[in-house]
């Protein structure tokens, strides 16, 4: 008993440290990584290649002042950022690192990050509406939008997951993606439903993942270029800096949700590799994506709004239900 | 005490706790001036603006948000469907075959009236 | 401009005093035959002045040469196609009462006229929307009437909520707020600037949104305005040229050319031969600077950060050349009327030819990012679209121009400094939307860069000043050497270049279109009034008729694409 108890403290404290420090260093490298795109050294100054330059950030952010803005909701304004890193967190809880690491297995597991994951759009009504900022606003009501037109296919691209799997367990479904690459979800030959359009499935997921984490090119609740800075426009330090890392902490969740479902989680990717921890494999899957992630974001401009809301509701939504009904069909008639 | 308690109540007291302590530092160590014009929205820096930034908002968004219930609630009834397809033999397939294409023509429909066409 | 098109114009307006001056027609009218002249060159066919360049308002009152009415307004138009440029002067006789309108024949004479009316307090009968537009809006009295003085400072800062005008511009397009109260919902009035990301400078972009698509527009513009002609007004020929780097700070060089080439036009000097080639050489590589910036910046407006950078390191290298040649990145101040300040440094071929070598790369690299690129092409093809007519009528000019489908550019069709002996090809868009602006611009630093090497290869050797001392200062040696070189230097230097007196226009395609300067010049030192024809006003006063029934997003990569430069536009 007391060695469970243990176990879930120190998992739940691994948890939250792990969101904080990927958050922050995710920072680093995306700068870094931008640097290096665009022929220029990026943060190189404070610390062997700039490493210390997210915990003196951090430390700056703190030093400002938090303005409140006269008009302002403060209760919800105060409450905005708090609530932003609530859905990041928790869904931390339930993700299986590898196949001991995990804070607390549910067999409900997906259910429950897509559940916090919506929530999360919230945070950034609250933000938007509570500044009584015209920009604010605009970029509340753009992000839930994008928001809620991402969702819809996410959550029709998982239930072919869940058909081939039979299990919303996020161990579970790991457990069946073993031993090699070719039992992984986004292959489709070896697993148990021969799906062809598994990878079509991981891309529109995969899209879904940067739309639902407001990432370009879907960065249109924060678009510099017209709304200035979106729903965080009135936030100044550490409610900033909350928003931030918030962020970067719903980029790793995505990505590690994207790892569980098509990438096999913590196996390798072959058999004879087992001899490396399946953490190891696991880190390593989710910061290839996350590289994506920075890679896409560098490389493409902004779309605009109705364009983000016609790929979703004319071409993603329409795709994902036929591709529901394929899996389900191949399920049955093999 | 189950695990599961002491699993929330770390949990909540991490969330509840220490994330606004994290705001809470900025208002100590942070400076505290004031004044009308630093504490005005933000709009461009014009002083007289014209309307507010909590009015009714264009409906466009709001008929995309009744669309997202629809869809959003039938997705998730699909979901202890997935998971029990195996038991449901072929007439829980075929009963959520019609169930999606009715799903499907009722986008087709809704896509066709315009919804989105907001150029 | 041909004699035959000369007369041809004059033989059109029997009992109209018409001159030629440098190579156009100015017109003396009075203000009861204005309404008709000006009906008359637009709508005949054989004239069809359809580009109405400039209005500009003259007071008289200090001037040496008694004239009847104090004041004067000057119309400059142009007919593209047949390169006809026709100058219609009409006095004033009472500035309140003022002279009719011609709103309704060029809509760029809307914003032409307000600056008139700020300027110089003369009224335009039945002008819809006469008020000021460069000065701030509490200013009182009018700063460029000669009576005002220098000196006189006034302090404003209020903000003007334009709300009037924004209700005024939603009811010219149709927009019944009833219904949109039937419907629960309400229009959201939201500013983008003038201290805002999107806008490049200072301009407050006015909108009435309906979700995010606009409504109705209005701009104010004037956050950046110096008074550059009332200051000019106040200092010798040679000390504008500093001036004048202020306007486009993105192609300064290029204003510099632009304003000397003018003055010398009127005292009649030819420069030398090197002194040409080195006008082009430099003309052009502003040119594409010009557009290397307008470029990056419109595509970071697109949320396309590494574009930036891919254009910008290539930008900052060509500064430090630049700095090489002239000791400054920004500010050149590099020409002198009769000249260059000096001569190119010894081996800068081989710079100029590695820093094209280099901006060639970097524009190919960015290219590579945008030509192919879906998101790029669903933003800006088909969005802000602007038809050739609409363009012309509101005196757009150069690549905004072009990219509407208009062949116009002033190195082919009135060409100076050799330009007919260059080989270059004008590019041209066909629908006049954001792609072509931004497509045209890219094949325009292709095409410059092809004139500079032509000019690089054929650049003959030889003085760069013209040996007249009336203009131009003698050689040190002589300075120090000989009384005449001392009383010439003492001369120009306390009095300036004695400019003799009249009245012209003089133009040069510089990166944003025509830039024309127009002087009125009294025998004396300093210009007796100089009146910039800056591009960007003009496609500035035409940004509305671009974005209404767009997106707000389609708005600011619309402002990026016509490259408003602050400086210019305000002055």
């Amino acid at each position: 008993m007391s060695l469970t108890l243990l176990n879930v403290i120190f998992a739940v404290v691994v948890a939250i440290a792990f969101a904080a420090l990927n958050a922050a260093y995710l920072v680093w490298a995306e700068r870094r990584g931008a640097g290096r795109i665009q022929r220029r050294p990026g943060p190189n100054i404070n610390g062997p290649f700039g490493l210390f330059q997210p915990p003196l950030d951090g430390l700056k952010l703190m030093a400002k002042q938090l303005t409140i803005p006269g008009g302002a909701d403060k209760i919800l304004f105060v409450a905005a950022p708090v609530l932003s890193m609530f859905p990041a967190i928790m869904s931390f809880v339930t993700i299986p690192f590898s196949e001991m690491i995990v804070a607390h297995n549910m067999n409900v597991g997906l259910l429950m990050i897509f559940a916090f994951a919506s929530s999360g759009s919230m945070a950034l009504l609250f933000a938007g509406w509570s500044s009584r900022n015209k920009y604010a606003m605009m970029s509340a009501v753009r992000s839930v939008s994008q928001a809620v037109a991402y969702e819809i296919p996410m959550l029709i691209t998982a239930i072919t997951i869940v058909l081939m799997t039979g299990t919303m367990d996020l161990m579970e479904i790991v457990r069946q993606q073993g031993p090699s690459i070719l039992h992984w979800n986004i292959f489709p030959l070896l697993t148990n439903s021969h799906n062809l359009l598994m990878p079509f499935s991981f891309l529109i997921f995969f899209t879904c993942t940067l739309a639902e984490t407001n990432r370009a090119p879907f960065d249109l609740g924060e678009a510099e270029s017209e709304l200035v800075a979106g729903f965080h426009i009135e936030y100044g330090s550490m409610g900033f800096g909350l928003f931030f890392m918030a962020e970067y902490a719903n980029i790793v969740i995505g990505s590690c949700l994207t790892t569980i479902l098509f990438l096999g989680g913590w196996h390798p990717p072959l058999p004879f590799l087992g001899f490396i921890p399946g953490v190891v494999w696991f880190l390593l899957k989710i910061y290839i994506l996350i590289a994506t992630f920075i890679w896409i974001r560098w490389t493409f401009p902004r779309t605009t709004i109705y364009g983000l809301l016609n790929l979703s509701w004319k071409i993603l939504i329409p795709i994902s239900l036929f591709n529901l009904l394929l899996t389900a069909g191949l399920l049955k008639v093999f | 005490m189950s695990a599961e308690l002491v699993l929330s109540s770390v949990i909540f007291f991490g969330l509840a706790v220490i994330i606004p302590v994290i705001m809470l530092l900025t208002a100590v160590f942070g400076p505290r001036s004031g004044g009308v014009a630093k504490n005005d929205a933000y709009e461009s820096g014009i002083k007289h603006v014209v309307g507010m930034a909590d009015q009714k908002f264009s409906v466009k968004f709001y008929l995309l948000a009744i669309l997202f219930l629809i869809f959003d609630i039938e997705a998730v009834f699909m979901y202890p469907w997935a998971v029990s397809l195996r038991e449901l033999g072929m007439f829980g397939f075929l009963e959520m075959v019609v169930f999606i294409l009715l799903l499907l023509t009722g986008l087709i429909y809704i896509l066709k009236k315009g919804v989105l066409n907001w150029r | 401009m041909k004699a035959t098109a000369i007369e041809k114009i004059c033989s059109k307006f029997p009992g109209i005093a018409c001159r030629e001056v440098l190579n156009y027609v100015e017109m003396t009218v009075q203000p009861e035959q204005l309404e008709e002249t000006l009906s008359r060159l637009k709508l005949y066919p054989e004239l069809n002045f359809g580009l109405l360049l400039d209005i500009t308002g003259i007071d008289y009152l200090e001037y040496p040469v008694a004239q009847d009415c104090r004041f004067a307004v000057v119309y400059t138009i142009r007919n593209w196609r047949d390169n006809m440029l026709v100058q219609v002067k009409v006095p004033v006789p009472d500035p309140d009462k003022g002279v009719p309108t011609c709103t309704h024949l060029w809509s760029s004479a809307n914003w032409a006229e307000r600056e008139v009316y700020d300027q110089y307090g003369i009224n335009f009968i039945g002008h819809p929307d006469l008020r000021r537009i460069l000065n701030h809006w509490q200013f009182k009295g009018h700063p460029l009437r000669k009576d005002y003085d220098i000196f006189k400072g006034q302090v404003c800062y209020d903000s003007y909520s334009m709300e009037n005008e924004i209700k005024n511009r939603l009811l010219a397009n149709g927009v019944d707020e009833t219904t949109m109260k039937d419907i629960n919902t309400e229009i959201m009035f939201l500013n983008l600037g003038p201290s805002h990301p999107a806008t490049h400078g200072a301009i407050r972009i006015f909108t009435a949104l309906d979700g995010e698509s606009i409504l109705a527009n209005v701009n104010e513009i004037g956050y950046l305005h110096r008074g550059f002609e009332k200051t000019a007004e106040n200092r010798t020929y040679n000390q504008v040229i500093p001036l004048t780097d202020r306007l486009n700070y993105c192609s300064a060089m290029m204003n510099n050319i632009a304003y000397v080439k003018a003055v010398e036009s009127w005292l009649g000097i030819e420069i030398t031969e090197r002194c040409k080639f080195m006008r082009v050489v430099m003309s052009e590589f502003f040119r594409v600077q010009d557009h290397l910036v307008c470029i990056a910046a419109n595509l970071v407006d697109m949320g396309g950060l590494t574009n930036y950078w891919y254009l910008y390191n290539e930008k900052e290298a060509s500064y430090d050349l630049i700095s090489r040649l002239t000791g400054a990145r920004l500010t050149s101040s590099f020409t002198r009327i009769g000249g260059m300040y000096r001569d190119f440094y010894d081996g800068w071929e081989h710079d100029m030819e590695v820093q094209l070598k280099a901006i060639e790369k970097g524009v190919s690299d960015s290219l590579a990012l945008v030509l192919k690129n879906r998101i790029v092409h669903d933003r800006t093809q088909g969005t802000c679209k602007l038809s050739a007519e609409t363009a012309l009528s509101y005196g757009f000019t150069g690549p905004c121009l072009r990219a509407s489908g208009v062949p116009f550019d002033l190195r082919k069709d009135n060409p100076y400094y050799n330009y007919e002996s260059f080989d270059f090809n004008v590019p041209v868009g066909s629908t006049g939307d954001i792609y072509d602006r931004i497509m045209v611009r890219f094949e325009e630093i292709f095409e410059s860069i092809k004139i500079i090497r032509q000019a690089m290869k054929h650049i003959p050797d030889g003085p760069i000043f013209v040996k007249d001392h009336n203009a131009v200062l003698p050689p040190k040696s002589e300075v120090y050497n000989n009384i005449e070189g001392l009383a010439n230097h003492f001369k120009l230097i306390f009095e300036g270049v004695k400019v003799p007196s009249g009245e012209w226009y003089d133009s040069f395609e510089a990166a944003n279109g025509e830039l024309g300067f127009h002087f009125v010049a009294d025998g004396s030192g300093k210009p007796y009034k100089l009146k910039v024809r800056p591009p960007c006003f003009y496609i500035m006063g035409g940004f509305h008729e671009m974005v209404e029934g767009e997106m707000i997003a389609d708005a600011v990569i619309n402002l990026g694409s016509i490259n408003i430069i602050g400086g210019e536009l305000d002055r």
